[in-house]
């Protein structure tokens, strides 16, 4: 350690790729406790990524629920893998907030002048995210427990059902981390990500079967990322067909990792 | 505090930097040249370009052209050399204000590879001489303004700097925490760090630099230490309000006999100003006859040392307050070659 407590002396040079590539994994981890921290600290985040979900939990399965009849199942197992995606999206807010909240205080100038890993801010910012997701994703599914959701498919596909989910979560924070650094606003990145995140997850099968949908919704909604997303998680709890769902929803979170990672490091870059 | 220095050149240098956004040329050519241990002040309003330099000296933007070195290190192709040499401190306190004083200052100690040891007894260390101890395990969320401008400037030194940017560091801070950033500023340059700090104030650059550069609309139009800028003024000013707007000629007029340049008119406010060298109470007296005899009424007439406003005026021919945009240049003074202007209208005078 005492080599690496001399590196800001250091002359010139630089230091070696592996030292390089270590500091890229302790800068990341160091990052993401922080915000890890930070998120623990602050109540209304946990309002908004917990209670939030909780509260359309009971109001869709008490006041909805009633009126929605799904065939072959009870409305609460067919809502859940709609509330849990819904509830990874939206968790994306935070990082779209956060991120842009950071840019106008300085703190990514401050960082981005200093000897660490460039990389760092956004990977530890999507490992935090990750323990963020899989924590929020663990709590609703106890709340869904709790109003007589089960699992009807076996262990190992539950376990599935909240790895697609988390994936999912990361993949949308991804393009809220590019819109937070490039937008850089809070209050307009929060406008902006109701505009898209909305329609794109009411419109989807989460709450509702899509035939009951009109004609013209439905071209959107059957062909939609969060409709996969959400039909393979309800495949992989509740049983039924899987592997068209599984491949498309896979296809299209590593096409917005693809494209959105190389985003959000522009951004980051070129962030002013 | 004090750090044995690894180049024996300039610990800042720079040489025909430009940067420009879109129609915008934020930069057009700037030199500058601190050697170590010094403090350079650079004076100038919103929008002058000091911000665009400090960035890109901090490796945060880069130029269009020109080089620019930091402890002997290039700020384009060495950038991770010289943010092992720099710390930043910016307009705002750029601290994670969820976490506690120490922790925001352990956490960029670990960020800049110190070890788990050291940052903890390096955030002590800083909380200590920033008068930050008693609420150093206080989330920094209830800092007032000056303690989280106090621990911002403390989380730039964490990695024992060599050169300090420091970009208006008491914008927005009231008096008494001013005064106690500048004690702090005088610390430091006594300690041996190179700073530079860039300011609106002429007292704040006045009190903390070794020497001062001035920029407006992206070049060095003036460079000295503030006793040469002042000199440029003219030593005092004069100055008064003239209430009745049809007068205002006949009073630049009457005051052109006493001051040692042309007078300036703000033809909004009725401020009549001119600069009066160090005659200043003879020219005072003067100024009371010349004036009752015209039988001009004026308002608080006074002298005063000159201010930023009027090495700006005497530069430039605008004042500093006003963004430096060109098109609302305030009438009354020389304009057209700014860069001369001060010593033109001196020599004119006398």
């Amino acid at each position: 350690m005492s080599a690496v407590a001399a590196a800001p002396a250091r002359p010139s040079g630089g230091p070696s790729l592996v030292t390089q590539a270590r500091w890229a994994v302790s800068d990341s981890l160091m990052i993401a406790k922080r915000n890890l921290l930070v998120w623990m600290r602050v109540p209304a985040y946990l309002v908004f990524t917990v209670i939030q979900p909780v509260m359309f939990v009971l109001l869709f399965v008490y006041v909805f629920g009633g009126a929605i009849h799904i065939p072959g199942t009870s409305y609460v197992n067919f809502l859940m893998p709609g509330i849990i995606a819904q509830t990874a999206a939206f968790a994306s807010f935070a990082t779209a907030i956060a991120l842009a909240q950071e840019l106008k205080k300085g703190v990514i100038d401050r960082l981005r002048s200093m000897p660490m890993a460039r990389s760092a801010v956004l990977t530890g910012r999507l490992a935090a995210d990750t323990v963020r997701l899989l924590v929020t994703i663990l709590i609703i599914v106890g709340v869904g427990y709790l109003v007589g959701f089960r699992f009807l498919n076996g262990f190992g596909p539950a376990v599935g059902m909240v790895v697609l989910a988390t994936v999912f979560g990361v993949a949308i924070c991804t393009i809220a981390a590019f819109t937070g650094l490039a937008i850089g606003d809070e209050e307009s990145v929060q406008a902006f990500g109701l505009i898209w995140l909305f329609p794109l997850t009411f419109v989807s099968s989460a709450f509702v079967p899509i035939a009951t949908m009109p004609g013209w919704l439905q071209a959107f909604a059957n062909h939609q990322p969060v409709t996969y997303v959400v039909d393979a998680m309800r495949a992989l709890a509740l049983g039924g067909p899987l592997a068209e769902s599984l491949w498309k929803s896979i296809a299209w979170l590593a096409g917005i990792f693809i494209v959105f990672i190389p985003l959000a490091v522009r951004a980051y870059r070129r962030a002013a | 505090m004090s750090q044995s220095q690894t180049t024996s050149g300039p610990a800042i240098l720079v040489e025909g930097l430009t940067k420009s956004f879109g129609e915008v040329r934020a930069l057009r050519g700037i030199d500058l040249s601190v050697p170590q241990g010094t403090v350079l002040g650079v004076l100038g309003p919103n929008g002058a370009g000091k911000t665009t330099a400090v960035r890109i000296l901090t490796t945060l933007m880069l130029p269009d052209a020109g080089r620019a070195l930091v402890d002997g290190h290039d700020v384009v192709r060495e950038a991770a050399a010289v943010r092992r040499s720099i710390g930043l401190a910016g307009q705002s306190a750029a601290i994670q204000e969820e976490l506690t004083g120490r922790e925001n200052l352990e956490l960029i100690g670990r960020l800049y590879h110190l070890s788990k040891s050291y940052s903890r007894s390096r955030a002590a260390e800083l909380l200590e001489q920033f008068d930050l101890v008693d609420a150093a395990d206080r989330s920094a969320k209830g800092f007032s303004g000056g303690m989280q401008r106090r621990l911002d400037l403390a989380a730039s030194l964490v990695g024992h700097p060599k050169v300090l940017f420091l970009d208006e560091p008491t914008t927005g801070l009231d008096p008494r925490s001013r005064l106690g950033m500048w004690d702090i500023i005088r610390s430091l340059r006594a300690g041996g760090t190179t700073l530079l700090l860039t300011t609106q104030y002429l007292d704040e650059a006045d009190e903390l630099a070794d020497e001062i550069v001035v920029i407006d609309h992206g070049l060095v139009i003036a460079a000295g230490t503030s006793e040469q800028l002042k000199d440029r003024v003219g030593g005092d000013v004069l100055e008064f309000t003239v209430p009745d707007r049809t007068r205002f000629s006949d009073a630049a007029t009457a005051i052109s006999k006493i001051g040692e340049s042309e007078p300036h008119v703000d033809r909004e406010t009725g401020v009549i100003s001119t600069g009066v060298g160090g005659r200043g109470s003879e020219a005072l007296i003067e100024a009371v006859r010349i004036l009752d005899g015209a039988a001009i009424e004026t308002h608080g007439l006074a002298l005063r040392r000159p201010s930023l406003d009027d090495v700006f005026l005497a530069l430039t021919g605008h004042a500093a307050e006003e963004d430096g945009q060109p098109g609302k240049r305030r009438r009354g003074r020389r304009k057209a070659d700014g860069q001369q202007g001060g010593r033109d209208t001196a020599k004119a005078a006398s």
